[in-house]
């Protein structure tokens, strides 16, 4: 691994940068990823966010190359840890931190939370919670694509652990097979959860996974935004122009656990340090410093403008009510002629019947009021201190 | 109305749907040189082209998977998985995506996707190839079951399926494929979800038919009429989710008497699930317990006469109903 990353970052080296004005705007929307990101783990630890929480910190690179790469019709589609993604898409910091607080301004109105993060509007397909799934969903959007003749090309984004999976295989040779425009990008971060690259995959040469199955593939130093943009581009331009499928893996690494809940046993402090010398806006702002792009004090000032947005981001979520009780089996299904009502036994209360219209559900009936108003007043304490009582770190490895 | 087989009728169906709409895709194994492993997509191939009769690797997850992605963003797939037990490799996808994302996603999304299946006994297929599902994808919030057991109603129910904004869970029979029936010929007949069938009509004792076993409760209600005189009504739900629970209430409130009879397995299944919504809806009414007719509960037998005895005929219907009639 140490000689080809030696390799793929001297190969990075030396990439021109974009006009001024990108480079600046690539600084600001790696800044405002870490800023959020950095902030959302605070709100984790006041348990204003709930479940788990997956942050991509370090990862900023390989993000936001990515997505200025795309066209604003591509569609993107990625896993777990995807809040670096919608807001590169150009999602509201708003509407995502008020989703991970599970409130009503959520982008997915409090039902998904950080795992599930959805934006249709900018094309940003989420957000999925099951390692290796959203890989057959993102081929099947670039088959829509190219069925309605659209120039369209779907990125599909998952991390080193998700190369194991079935789905990985099966959709890489159905991608081939149909020629589909679709970019693989295999964000390789060099842990499945607490399992590392060489310990969960006999290939770690990641682009090279696909060679079997018909889909030729290409690396970049996923730690370097000028990089990662340039790969990325070009892989989106095959997909686009050639009509065929490409794999890019983004040698990349994250800085904090796999979640919130991750004591990182499984890496040395060292290893982290090594990595953390290339830290994508640190190495990129100091590349904007030297070639005199970025004037002194500009970062601190633009630093200042991105806490102020997370804060606001972050105020927005607080001031945000929980989804209604009476809100409850909303979207369960798409309601008309057909499908006139939720059709859920609700068993728990003794009021509501088979198939009621949810419009003819008495709000008293959707669940338990008394607990539904205890977890309002809970998350409504404030200065929340101390630890909240959290998964066991076994308990979050048999789930996650 | 013409006269036509169950698997002649969803072809009418794929083909009426596919000329109405061009958003309408088919994909799955061998659908189209092949025909269809039970040719229900016979000549669609050659009529609508590759690009709209897609012939898949054996990837049943990822197939699905592709489903949902195109159901996302424009097209309406309607996936052939070859059996039902297939379909249990691409359950992932079936429950946490395609299931899951109208309502994960608040709303934002949808997913037009129809996933057909054929199950069922019968045919000799042994403990891989022979079994019931209903009760596995009813469990589901979010997904719509269909168990059309007519010629008429399969052609309805999946052209009401291919029009829904709903991922649906279109749950063929293999031994039904080949039996004839009456199927209107407005291409515009649609059979309503949550609308069921009263098959036979009668005063003493209500029997629930789940898909084939619909046709079998027929035959045994013919049974009861001529050898114990008892007149058995007859309901198909035709879909379980939505489930017209109204009409077989209803029936139930007039024969106060009720035996539900399924081909899948006793525990967890549709007629567990349809008792107790009965006993609790309508227990002042019932004049007995609930009964039930179930499959075997083993994976299927390989041998004739073990699989013969391993799924439910007139006989276990007929000796149900009389149960129901003993003195408690």
């Amino acid at each position: 691994m140490a000689d080809r990353l030696a390799e793929v970052r001297e190969e990075a080296r030396g990439r021109p940068l974009p006009e001024d004005d990108v480079a600046r705007q690539w600084l600001e929307a790696m800044m405002l990823i870490r800023r959020f990101e950095e902030r959302a783990g605070e709100m984790y630890a006041k348990a204003k966010v709930g479940g788990f929480l997956h942050l991509a910190i370090g990862e900023e690179a390989t993000i936001i190359g990515t997505a200025r790469a795309m066209r604003d019709a591509d569609y993107l589609i990625s896993a777990y840890r995807s809040h670096g993604h919608a807001l590169a898409r150009g999602t509201p910091p708003n509407a995502i931190m008020a989703e991970l607080f599970g409130r009503e301004g959520g982008v997915c109105r409090g039902r998904g939370g950080s795992m599930h993060i959805f934006d249709m509007e900018r094309r940003f397909l989420g957000g999925y919670g099951i390692v290796g799934g959203n890989l057959p969903i993102g081929a099947g959007v670039a088959l829509a694509a190219d069925y309605l003749g659209t120039e369209d090309v779907c990125v599909t984004n998952f991390g080193d652990g998700a190369s194991n999976q079935g789905t990985f295989g099966e959709t890489m040779n159905l991608a081939a097979l149909w020629s589909l425009p679709v970019v693989f990008l295999v964000s390789n971060n060099q842990f499945g959860m607490g399992t590392s690259l060489e310990r969960h995959s006999a290939v770690t040469d990641l682009q090279r996974k696909g060679e079997g199955f018909g889909v030729p593939g290409m690396e970049c130093d996923g730690m370097d935004v000028v990089d990662t943009h340039a790969v990325v581009g070009e892989a989106l331009r095959m997909a686009r122009e050639d009509r065929r499928p490409v794999l890019v893996e983004a040698i990349t690494y994250r800085f904090r656990g796999h979640s919130m809940a991750d004591p990182e046993e499984y890496r040395d402090k060292e290893q982290v340090q090594e990595w953390r010398k290339r830290d994508p806006i640190e190495t990129f702002a100091k590349r904007l410093e030297e070639e005199g792009i970025l004037e002194e004090g500009e970062r601190d000032k633009l630093d200042e403008e991105i806490v102020e947005r997370v804060d606001e981001a972050v105020a927005f979520a607080d001031d945000s009510p929980f989804p209604s009780p009476e809100s409850l089996y909303d979207d369960v299904y798409v309601l008309g002629d057909q499908v006139r009502g939720w059709y859920a036994i609700d068993e728990r209360g003794a009021g509501v019947r088979k198939g009621e219209d949810v419009a003819d559900l008495a709000s008293e009936d959707a669940g338990d009021k008394e607990r539904y108003d205890a977890a309002v007043e809970q998350a409504g304490r404030e200065n929340v201190t101390g630890e909240r009582e959290r998964p066991t770190d076994d308990a979050q490895a048999d789930e996650d | 109305m013409a006269v036509m087989r169950y698997r002649e009728a969803l072809n009418e169906a794929l083909r009426e749907e596919m000329e109405r709409d061009e958003r309408v895709v088919l994909m799955g194994e061998d659908i189209g040189v092949f025909n269809g492993a039970f040719k229900v997509t016979d000549g669609l191939l050659k009529e609508f082209g590759e690009k709209r009769v897609r012939d898949t690797p054996i990837s049943e997850n990822t197939i699905v998977g592709m489903g949902v992605g195109a159901a996302m963003t424009g097209l309406r797939p309607v996936v052939e998985m070859m059996t039902v037990n297939f379909s249990l490799l691409a359950l992932d996808q079936i429950v946490n995506s395609a299931a899951h994302i109208h309502y994960m996603f608040g709303g934002q999304a949808r997913v037009p996707m129809v996933v057909r299946m054929p199950g069922g006994a019968g045919h000799q297929l042994g403990p891989t190839h022979s079994h019931s599902f209903e009760a596995l994808y009813l469990h589901v919030p979010g997904l719509l079951v269909a168990v059309p057991s007519t010629a008429a109603d399969a052609k309805g129910l999946l052209k009401a399926a291919i029009r829904d904004d709903n991922p649906v869970i279109f749950i063929e029979h293999e031994y039904l494929y080949g039996q004839r029936g009456d199927v209107p010929e407005d291409s515009d007949h649609l059979v309503r979800f949550g609308e069921a069938r009263v098959a036979r009509e009668g005063e003493d004792v209500t029997v629930v038919g789940i898909s084939r076993m619909a046709l079998t409760a027929e035959r045994a209600a013919e049974k009861l009429s001529e050898e114990h005189e008892i007149d058995a009504e007859v309901i198909d739900p035709r879909t379980l989710r939505p489930l017209d629970l109204d009409s077989i209430l209803a029936s139930v409130r007039k024969t106060n008497r009720c035996v539900i009879v399924e081909e899948g397995w006793p525990h967890g299944g549709v007629g567990a699930n349809l008792a107790a919504l009965i006993q609790e809806q309508a227990f002042d009414w019932l004049d007995a317990p609930v009964g039930r007719v179930t499959g075997a509960d083993l994976p299927m037998p390989y041998a004739k006469p073990l699989e013969q005895i391993a799924f439910p005929h007139e006989q276990e219907i007929v000796d149900a109903v009389l149960a129901t009639f003993r003195d408690l």
